[in-house]
């Protein structure tokens, strides 16, 4: 895998800025697109071969495991190497229908739909005072959200878990919002920040001649520009909640306050996993993680843009 | 404050107000930023730093699960509870913790160390590499770039406990995809998980394929923020595409670097679910990195808090203390970040 691209990296460095010359300044889209006529097939070939082979090793894994939901127990742990064998849809029954599963859903959407509305708010309104306010402690707070990326979670748990038990909040669904947002609200501020960052002011200042007041500046101009950014928070959010764990694991007790990915991780014993019921969880819980992905994907390589490049 | 000015209260009356203090002052501008970073900060402060704090109080003391009670209760035979003080409880204790676990007396620190550093170099290394490959590649006007995208980032989309299961699932030494494929290549099935650094190998690779697509997400917005100019004006002046690409793409993508960079490192440093589930530390501990070697010496058997506290501020002091160090490092280089 790494020597396919590697050798593709080197093909694309020395073919990729073969744009052509152009009078007055043509925007990067247009000025890249003339490249095509000049690429060879050999090259072409290459390209998107290279492609092929990267996107097979992407959705690989994820092919193999759903291929590997439907087969049943004996199938899934043989040693012939068979793409489909005795298709059954059993282990999906077991999973759907002799664990709580409706009931993980419902508290997994819960948390996950929290964490993405709360997440996307706090980090919008933070990352814009970040971007156009200079106050004091503006810079210790942007620091701060990089130490909180170094926290290891799974070591310092105790305290987190000491301090929801003293709020009271152990054993229930928002202690397990309001430890997603810690992790997912620095990152996404920061990433808004930066796309903030990239909004022209003058549009910020035009608002207030209009007689928009900040909040207003902010909520009806700017956030509507942001678009792109805040489909990235949102699948980002979305995402730490919807998958996460440790956390789970520390706060939640019983069993109908399960999310899916705890809950699903529960009834396969440790020492001795049952691989296709697992399979089958898999799949369960990527497909709704899979669904937001795809309505965010469209949003991402511009919504990221500003966030990576501003820090 | 760029963009919206307070408009000044109406003429002080009072010449007591006609001064108002540095602090009001402050107050009056700033309050609004304040006021819309405020509950990011108070979630912070609660459940960031006040468990840091703490955390680094406990690794001065040697609490654990058996002796965080302040007394000791037990039910009579007539029904009362009589309740004394644990004289086993928990006390202040100096720097035995980061002794012991320096000295190497619990758990393998240093071997930890060592692995760990492995283990981060490699993952985002890869991750930055290949992420850099396929996002030149991806920014190349052709046919089907929409559906490559979509395929190629996919994989971001997948919790990580479910890949660190599907990566395991498949470097299953018995059915395992890998050693089918080995067999099915007439090679002989890899005992993945009996030897270190087939086994490192196995979460290396997952973790690869795990971090990509952020990095080649990243790097392709950077790589549309560079003027095309540029390479227009290059090529007149006869600059060669690997001239090109040293003088403008790698320039232009620095400052994304940077960052993907930094946060790549701390992120893979960190990173639990995949050692914790795909090798489990096999062989017998050897692929441990050092968050999961911590939680399994520290919550195995009787569960240590201190102990994992200890840990936990070692690990988050390595973090700052490379992270000052990058920052200088690209100061020194002209980068104010």
């Amino acid at each position: 895998m790494s020597q396919s691209t590697s050798s593709g990296t080197a093909v694309s460095t020395a073919r990729t800025p073969t744009a052509p010359i152009r009078a007055g300044s043509a925007p990067v889209q247009t000025s890249r697109r003339a490249g095509r006529s000049r690429r060879s097939r050999a090259t072409s070939l290459l390209l998107h071969g290279t492609l092929i082979v990267a996107s097979l090793v992407a959705i690989g894994p994820i092919v193999w495991v759903l291929l590997s939901s439907f087969k049943p127990g004996y199938a899934v742990q043989s040693t012939n190497l068979t793409l489909v064998q005795d298709p059954t849809l059993a282990n999906y029954r077991y999973v759907l229908f002799d664990t709580s599963f409706l009931r993980w859903l419902l508290n997994s959407v819960f948390v996950a739909a929290g964490t993405m509305g709360i997440g996307i708010f706090l980090s919008a309104t933070t990352g814009y005072a970040v971007s156009r306010f200079n106050f004091p402690g503006r810079r210790p707070l942007m620091m701060v959200f990089l130490i909180t990326q170094m926290f290891p979670v799974a070591i310092l748990i105790v305290p987190i878990y000491t301090i929801m038990a003293r709020l009271g909040l152990i054993n229930t669904l928002p202690s397990l919002v309001i430890a997603y947002l810690t992790i997912a609200v620095p990152f996404c501020s920061w990433m808004l920040k930066g796309y903030f960052d990239s909004i022209p002011t003058s549009l910020d200042e035009a608002a207030a001649l209009d007689g928009c007041g900040p909040f207003a500046t902010f909520w009806r101009v700017v956030l509507p520009l942001a678009r792109p950014a805040v489909a990235v928070t949102a699948f980002y959010t979305f995402l730490t909640a919807w998958g996460e764990v440790a956390y789970a694991s520390a706060f939640i007790q019983t069993d109908n306050q399960f999310t899916l990915a705890y809950g699903l991780r529960q009834f396969v014993p440790q020492y001795n996993p049952q691989w296709e019921y697992l399979t089958a969880a898999a799949v369960l819980v990527t497909v709704p993680a899979g669904l937001v992905f795809l309505f965010a994907q469209r949003h991402l390589v511009s919504g990221l843009t500003a966030g990576g490049t501003k820090g | 404050m760029r963009t919206v000015t307070v408009a000044p209260a109406s003429p002080p009356p009072d010449r007591r107000l006609a001064r108002p203090s540095r602090l009001r002052r402050s107050w009056d501008r700033n309050w609004y930023a304040w006021a819309m970073v405020l509950p990011v900060v108070i979630v912070l402060a609660v459940l960031i730093f006040y468990p840091l704090g703490r955390g680094i109080w406990l690794s001065f003391t040697n609490l654990n699960e058996a002796n965080q009670v302040a007394e000791i209760c037990t039910k009579s035979i007539t029904g009362g509870e009589v309740c004394e003080e644990n004289p086993n409880r928990w006390e202040y204790a100096g720097l035995d913790n980061y002794v012991r676990v320096l000295t190497g007396e619990v758990g393998r620190f240093w071997e930890w160390t060592g692995i760990t550093l492995i283990w981060t170099f490699v993952g985002v290394a890869f991750h930055y590499g290949l992420g850099l490959g396929l996002a030149i590649l991806l920014n190349r006007p052709m046919r089907g770039r929409g559906l490559y995208r979509v395929l190629l980032v996919l994989p971001w989309a997948v919790p990580a406990f479910v890949s660190a299961f599907a990566w395991k699932f498949i470097f299953n030494e018995r059915f395992g995809l890998a050693n089918s494929l080995l067999t099915t290549l007439g090679a002989d099935p890899l005992p993945w998980f009996s030897e270190r650094w087939t086994s490192l190998f196995t979460a290396i690779v997952t973790n690869v394929w795990l971090g990509v697509p952020f990095m080649m997400v990243a790097l392709l917005g950077g790589l549309q923020t560079i003027p095309g100019e540029l390479y227009e004006a290059a090529e007149i002046d006869g600059a060669s595409p690997w001239q090109r690409f040293r003088a403008i793409t790698l320039p232009g993508l620095r400052p994304t670097s940077m960052t993907v960079i930094l946060l790549g490192t701390i992120w893979t440093f960190n990173l639990f679910p995949v050692i914790f589930l795909v090798t489990e530390g096999e062989p017998a501990g050897e692929t441990e990195i050092l968050v999961t070697g911590a939680y399994r010496a520290a919550f195995e058997g009787i569960r240590n808090y201190s102990l994992a506290s200890t840990y936990g501020v070692l690990i988050l002091s390595i973090l700052l203390v490379f992270s000052v160090f990058y920052r200088r490092a690209l100061r020194k280089q002209g980068e104010v970040w």
